[in-house]
This record gives structure tokens, C-alpha cells and sequence, in this order.
């Protein structure tokens, strides 16, 4: 009986369409910026900015580095606001700069590899690694797969082994402890195969990025096919990012 | 007995006014009061206080009478000579001298177990890495290794798990970990930005967020001289906000336990009653970890009638649906043949390592800061926690079950009393001046147990030591010592309900 509750309480969980998919105003995504805003006040979001992702000329605002804390917004209301558009991947990391009048972020669709969306187009499995992450971007990444997100339906699923894997999702600031894992991890995925970086602090290192127990350089050599920001990434900013790095999905 | 005695709501403390004592006395009198089952050890860590020398301070808990005691000795930098171990007499000491040791070099001659802890980047032998860390080795033909890690099947962080297993059977479990090691602490004394340090206190554990972030707060606010307004809610939406990530975690938890015994219902009921929590705060703060939520003085995110609704009505909701789970797991047969009499931890075994939060409770250990040592709200709360005695995973599974339900009371009182002529919840601020040369604490009672932050400042009231201590850094030897004797099978649901942080332990 008790099994019969459950599953009445519980019902149909699912959403139904993830490209209709709003979240509430008050989520912090993308970042708007004023092109009226003074130089007086823009000196002072380059001060107050605590991981220097704002910069005042040109008046710029780089979700590559931002960690959503909104305290821009809370002392400027007039020049920032974030938004609640969550479409915030790219595969180009210029295009993470926000700028003055714009409300989307760019998706260079001819810049994708040729093969990835023939490859990937139906099918995808990733491998995630967690290197010096803080385990909240790892649980949203879960929750793609879960009961509500249901990332599945399309074909896209985290794997276990590299050997089955099409790509790597890094999270974190990249860990001089893991770096030597990371990149076994890679080495042992077959080509092609894609990096994914998720979370601003695995975009740019994040608060940690001039720390000396931080080791990037598996990135000095390699260029990430899609950088996902967020602190921590959002499920539907993930599978917004990956459906349209895929070709499954246009950015408007 | 020479101690600086206050409690989890009192001001910072001058340095000048806590002893400084002799290796000898502090050993002697801090292994005398480990002796008593009801107080452990909360922190002991070292800092540089000049050039020359370091200072060790020992934060001891008594659950009893709600007081902390603290002391202190002093090493000079250069010198070499070995001290005796207090962790050979009492394990719990034994993470906070693996770490004093790697840090400084200082030497515990008879140290149970002298092994790095987390290669951080500022360790004293540079020569040890990571890569070999000096695993425990058994010999014997019929005995063979299981390497596990540091990445893992699935989702989640790195550590590595070495078992020797006879069998199918395990024997010992060692637990390397310092993959995570990001230099939070290094980070805090790096810049003067109270933002920037809060942000920091989030990310120590993005699935703790709200308790870190509250331990700052809380640490900060006691150093500063101007005390929050006693008259706002704000002590109110903090304990809201722990209480929401408290339950959200719990149910996450509940559910990965079924995903790993192939309990399909439990686990698809407890992802989305999930996703509804963390909704609930997201749609209070905009973030789904809390992210934001708890500042320094104040809030940006003011609780106002229309909120107090939806959460109340959204956690009533949960609660029920919850409890239904719950209900259906206790009287699911195949559930209890594999959580009950799995990774049992004894009470002895548990009060001598100083476990602490979900863990300590299961097994008849009574560690909650909300009922030992509370702070803001929860003085007029009155927590009672909830305590088990069998210390096996269905235990620990229970004990988060109720303290689901028990968290979800608490919300529901707490925003009820919420009324109109309170004055909002100010402004955070960030600009405040900080006590020169003194050192204060907090203890805040997270999802997984109990967090200390301790903050000392220098001369010119920076930073000059900020120290984080995440329930896991009490409890992971827990979880070794719950699959001694298992089959390596059970390793999963004995390692999901513990559910202890790496990030939270590496730094």
C-alpha cells in the first residue's frame, strides 16, 4: 500500500518540453549592462567586482569569471541586472563578455567541429571530472539526468569509463592534486572528443585561479568546445549549452 | 587547569587573554578533559604568529555545559624537537596533528599514524605528493588490493579508496584524500575584500553553502563592534535557510541510497522532492545551493509575507510527501536486507574517533551544536536531536529521515512567528573593522554535522589566520571503520550514507 501512496503523491514528474522551460525572474543568469552608465559608476563596479569580471572601458561584464553574486547589481541597479536567461554556453570564450545592449550570448554554430554534431548529433556520453569543484555544479550536472530533467531522452548520458565516454566535462578551478588524473582521463577517450568546461571557476579558475595549488595547464594546449558559466551551472544552462553545441538546438 | 572558557555566542576573545602554556600542561590537561565522553575536540590548528614562532590553539567542546574551553602553546618555528602525541591517547586529535605536521614539519614522536593529510601547496616536504602517498600494505597469498579513485563511476568528487579484501571481505580501507585542495584558507588572508571572503566561505562546500557561508558570517559579525540588530529577523532566515539545505540534502541522500540498492521509487520520489526544496530557496534567493543568501550583518533577500507562504506551503508539501517515502522504505523488505546490520559503527568506536553530525547520532553519540552549543535562533529553539543507537546505514538513513521532518517543523514555526513590526533584515555589510589580536570562532550545526570557522587577526585587525574545519575532516576514519568486516559490495551505500565532503576536507 504504502509503495501506491507514494507513487500517487508523486505523479508525473517530468518537463514535458525543456525548450519552454522559464525559470523565475529572481534567478541570477545572464547579466545585462547599461550603455548609459557613467564612468564615475562604472570605475566603482570595476572596484566592487570581487573576482574582476567587470571592466569599465569597455564597459564589460565577463560571465567567463562572474560567480553570480549580484552585489553589482544590489549597489548599481541602474547600470547591472541579471536576467534570467540561463542560455549563457558558448563555444567561444570572447563571447562570455557581455556587453552594453545586448541580451544573448553569442553560439558560433560554424565554429563547431564538423564531425561533433554528425558524431554526437544522436548520441552522447560524457565522463565527468571534478577537479578542486565544490560539488554544487557536480549535483546540478546529476539533476540534468534526473527524474524532472530527464537529459536522457536525447541520447546524452554521463558514463562511468572514459573507454565509453565521447568527451570530458571538467568542473572546478583544475587542482595541481588532479591534474595528473585529468589528464589520464582524457588520454583515455577516444577521438573525437569534446571538453566541456561547466561553472565559471572552470572557465577562468574563479576565486582560486592565482592560487599556487591550482595547475591549468591542461588547458594551456587545448581548446574547450563549450564553456558552460554558472555558480554553480544550472541544469537547463547544460543542456541548453550541450543541445546547441550538438546542432540539436539554435541559439536565437 | 588553565583554559579561556566561553561559549558558541559570545564575542571574540583577545589573544592576550587566552593561556599560553607549556607543551607539557597543554598535553596533560587537554588529554585529561578528552577523558570525559561528553567533550571532544572542536579544532586544534597552528598558526605563524610571528616570524619565529607558531601558536597551536585547542578548541575543546563540553556538551554538557555548553562551554568552550580554549588554550594554547607555543613552538618556536626552528625548532626540531618531538612532542608527544596526544592523538596516541585519543584518535580524534589525529587529522588536526596529520595536518599540523604537514603544514610545519612538527614532529609527534609517538603519532599513531604520521601520514600527510591532504598535500596542500604550503606543506613543509615539498617531496611528498600526492601520487605517493604511502597506502597501509598487507602481505599474505590469499589477501588481494582494490584501487579505487581518485575519479570515480559517476558524478561526483575524487578521493582514493584503497581496500585490502580477503575475499570479497574488506579488512582495512584507507582513504587517501587532498585531491580537492583548492588553498581556501591561504585565500582568505590573500585579500582584505569581506566579499571576496565570502564568496570563498561558499565555495569551501557548494552543498553546505548556507552553514559555511552562516560560520562566516557568524565569525565575522563576533569580531566586529557593532553587533547585528538584535531586532530584525535575520537570525530567523538564517535558520530558515540552514534548515532548507539541511532537508534538501537529506532527502538527496535518502535517494541516492535507494539509487544504489536499485530502489527505483524511493529514488525518483526523493529527486524530484529535491528539486522542490532547492527550488524553494532558489525562488527565495535565486540560487539553488543558497549562493547569495547568507552576507555578513544583513541580507539582500528579505523574507516578506508573500514568501513566507509559498516556502511554508512548498515545505509542508515536502514533508508530506516525504514522510510517505519514508514510511514505504521502513516497511519495504529488500530495503531493510540492505541497510540494516550493514557498516555498523559502535559508540565507542565513534566517540573516540569524534564523530560528529548524522554519523555520531546514528550510532548513540549526541553531537549537535544546535543542542550543545547554540547560537542566534536556535537559543529560543530548543533543538532536541534525534539520536539512534544501532549505527548501521539504516541508522543513518533514519536519522536524516526524521530530521527531515523535524527541520521541516522547525521552517514552518520559525516563519510563522515572522511578524510585521519587526524591522526588515539590513543591508550586509562588508566594510566593518575587525578586533586586532584576537580570535573568534563559530560552530554551526550543517547538514553533516558540525562546522567550525576560526578567524584570528593581527595587529592591524586583518587576517592572519582564517581556519575552516568541515564536519568530514571528524568523520571520514568513520567510514573506514563501517566497512571493516563488510563485503566490498556494501562499499557504495556504506560510502552514500555517510556522504562526507572532499572539497570540505581538501580545502
Amino acid at each position: 500500500m504504502s509503495k501506491f501512496k507514494v507513487l500517487r503523491s508523486h505523479g508525473k514528474q517530468f518537463i514535458p518540453d525543456l525548450n519552454a522551460v522559464t525559470l523565475p525572474p529572481i534567478f541570477r543568469g545572464r547579466p545585462s549592462l547599461d550603455a548609459r552608465t557613467d564612468e564615475a559608476t562604472r570605475r566603482a563596479l570595476e572596484r566592487l567586482c570581487p573576482v574582476g569580471a567587470i571592466t569599465a572601458e569597455p564597459f564589460s561584464l565577463d560571465t567567463g569569471r562572474c560567480l553570480f553574486c549580484k552585489e553589482c547589481a544590489m549597489a548599481h541597479p541602474d547600470a547591472v541586472s541579471f536576467t534570467n536567461n540561463y542560455k549563457m554556453g558558448s563555444n567561444d570564450r570572447r563571447a562570455l563578455v557581455v556587453t552594453p545592449g545586448t541580451d544573448t550570448t553569442p553560439f558560433e554554430a560554424d565554429a563547431v567541429r564538423e564531425r561533433i554534431c554528425s558524431y554526437f548529433g544522436h548520441a552522447l556520453r560524457l565522463r565527468q571530472v571534478s577537479a578542486g569543484g565544490d560539488g554544487s555544479t557536480e549535483m546540478e550536472l546529476n539533476a540534468t539526468g534526473n527524474v524532472n530533467f530527464d537529459f536522457g531522452r536525447y541520447g546524452i548520458e554521463f558514463t562511468a569509463s572514459p573507454r565509453h565516454a565521447d568527451g570530458v566535462v571538467i568542473t572546478g578551478p583544475i587542482t595541481r592534486n588532479m591534474a595528473e588524473a585529468l589528464e589520464i582521463c582524457y588520454r583515455a577517450i577516444a577521438e573525437p572528443k569534446l571538453i566541456i568546461l561547466a561553472g565559471s571557476e572552470a572557465i577562468s579558475g574563479g576565486l582560486f585561479a592565482e592560487n599556487r595549488a591550482i595547475d591549468r595547464s591542461f588547458l594551456a594546449t587545448r581548446t574547450p568546445d563549450l564553456l558552460l558559466p554558472g555558480n554553480p551551472v544550472h541544469p537547463m544552462t547544460f543542456i541548453d549549452g550541450v543541445m546547441t553545441l550538438t546542432g540539436r538546438k539554435k541559439r536565437e | 587547569m588553565n583554559w579561556f572558557i566561553t561559549d558558541n555566542s559570545a564575542p571574540s576573545a583577545e589573544l592576550a587573554r587566552i593561556p599560553e602554556l607549556s607543551y607539557a600542561e597543554f598535553y596533560a590537561q587537554l588529554c585529561a578533559e578528552l577523558e570525559n565522553p561528553a567533550c571532544h575536540l572542536g579544532e586544534l590548528f597552528a598558526m605563524r604568529e610571528q616570524e619565529s614562532r607558531l601558536r597551536i590553539f585547542a578548541l575543546l567542546l563540553d556538551d554538557t555545559t555548553s562551554q568552550v574551553k580554549i588554550c594554547s602553546y607555543v613552538y618556536p618555528y626552528y625548532c626540531e624537537d618531538e612532542l608527544p602525541s596526544i592523538a596516541a591517547r585519543h584518535p580524534q586529535a589525529h587529522p588536526f596533528e596529520r595536518e599540523i605536521s604537514e603544514l610545519y614539519g612538527i614532529r609527534f614522536s609517538d603519532s599513531p599514524w604520521d601520514k600527510p593529510l591532504r598535500y596542500p601547496a604550503r606543506r613543509a616536504v615539498q617531496g611528498n605528493t600526492i601520487d605517493n602517498y604511502p597506502f597501509y600494505k598487507m602481505e599474505g597469498e590469499s589477501l588481494h588490493e582494490v584501487n579505487v579513485g581518485p575519479i570515480h563511476a559517476g558524478i561526483i568528487e575524487p578521493g582514493a579508496f584503497r581496500f585490502i579484501c580477503h575475499g570479497e571481505k574488506v579488512l582495512h580501507l584507507e582513504i587517501a584524500l587532498g585531491f580537492q585542495h583548492r588553498g581556501v584558507e591561504e585565500e582568505f588572508l590573500r585579500t582584505d575584500n569581506r566579499l571576496r571572503q565570502t564568496l570563498l566561505a561558499e565555495s569551501i562546500a557548494g552543498d553546505t553553502a548556507v552553514a559555511h557561508a552562516t560560520a562566516f558570517a557568524a565569525a565575522i559579525e563576533k569580531l566586529s563592534d557593532c553587533p547585528p540588530d538584535p531586532h530584525s529577523n535575520l537570525d530567523r532566515e538564517r535558520a530558515v535557510a540552514l534548515e532548507l539545505e539541511r532537508m534538501a540534502m537529506h532527502i538527496a541522500d535518502t535517494g541516492a541510497l535507494c539509487m544504489d540498492i536499485g530502489y527505483q521509487l524511493g529514488q525518483v520520489a526523493c529527486e524530484a522532492l529535491r528539486t522542490m526544496t532547492i527550488n524553494t530557496t532558489q525562488i527565495w534567493c535565486g540560487n539553488r545551493f543558497g549562493k547569495g543568501l547568507i552576507r555578513p550583518f544583513g541580507s539582500h533577500y528579505h523574507i516578506d509575507q508573500e514568501m513566507i507562504r509559498t516556502i511554508r506551503s512548498n515545505v509542508a508539501e515536502i514533508k508530506r510527501r516525504y514522510n510517505e517515502v519514508r514510511e514505504n522504505l521502513k516497511d519495504t523488505p529488500s530495503v531493510l536486507a540492505r541497510f540494516e546490520q550493514c557498516g555498523e559503527v559502535s559508540l565507542s568506536q565513534m566517540t573516540r574517533i569524534g564523530g560528529v553530525g548524522v554519523a555520531a547520532k546514528a550510532s548513540g553519540l549526541c553531537r549537535d551544536v544546535r543542542w550543545s552549543h547554540p547560537w542566534g535562533e536556535y537559543l529560543r529553539i530548543g533543538h532536541r536531536p534525534i539520536v539512534k543507537r544501532q549505527g548501521d546505514i539504516m541508522a543513518r538513513l533514519t536519522t536524516r529521515c526524521r530530521e527531515v521532518l523535524q527541520s521541516a517543523e522547525y521552517i514552518d514555526d520559525l516563519l510563522s512567528a515572522m511578524t510585521h513590526d519587526e524591522r526588515p533584515t539590513p543591508a550586509p555589510r562588508f566594510d566593518t573593522r575587525l578586533a586586532p589580536l584576537s580570535l573568534a570562532f563559530s560552530l554551526v550545526e550543517g547538514w553533516r554535522g558540525e562546522i567550525c570557522h576560526c578567524a584570528v587577526t593581527d595587529r592591524q585587525g586583518a587576517l592572519a589566520c582564517y581556519k575552516v574545519k568541515d564536519p568530514s575532516m571528524h568523520n571520514w576514519l568513520a567510514l573506514a571503520l563501517a566497512v571493516r568486516g563488510a563485503g566490498i559490495s556494501d562499499f557504495p551505500i556504506n560510502n552514500k550514507s555517510f556522504n562526507l565532503s572532499y572539497c570540505g576536507h581538501d580545502l
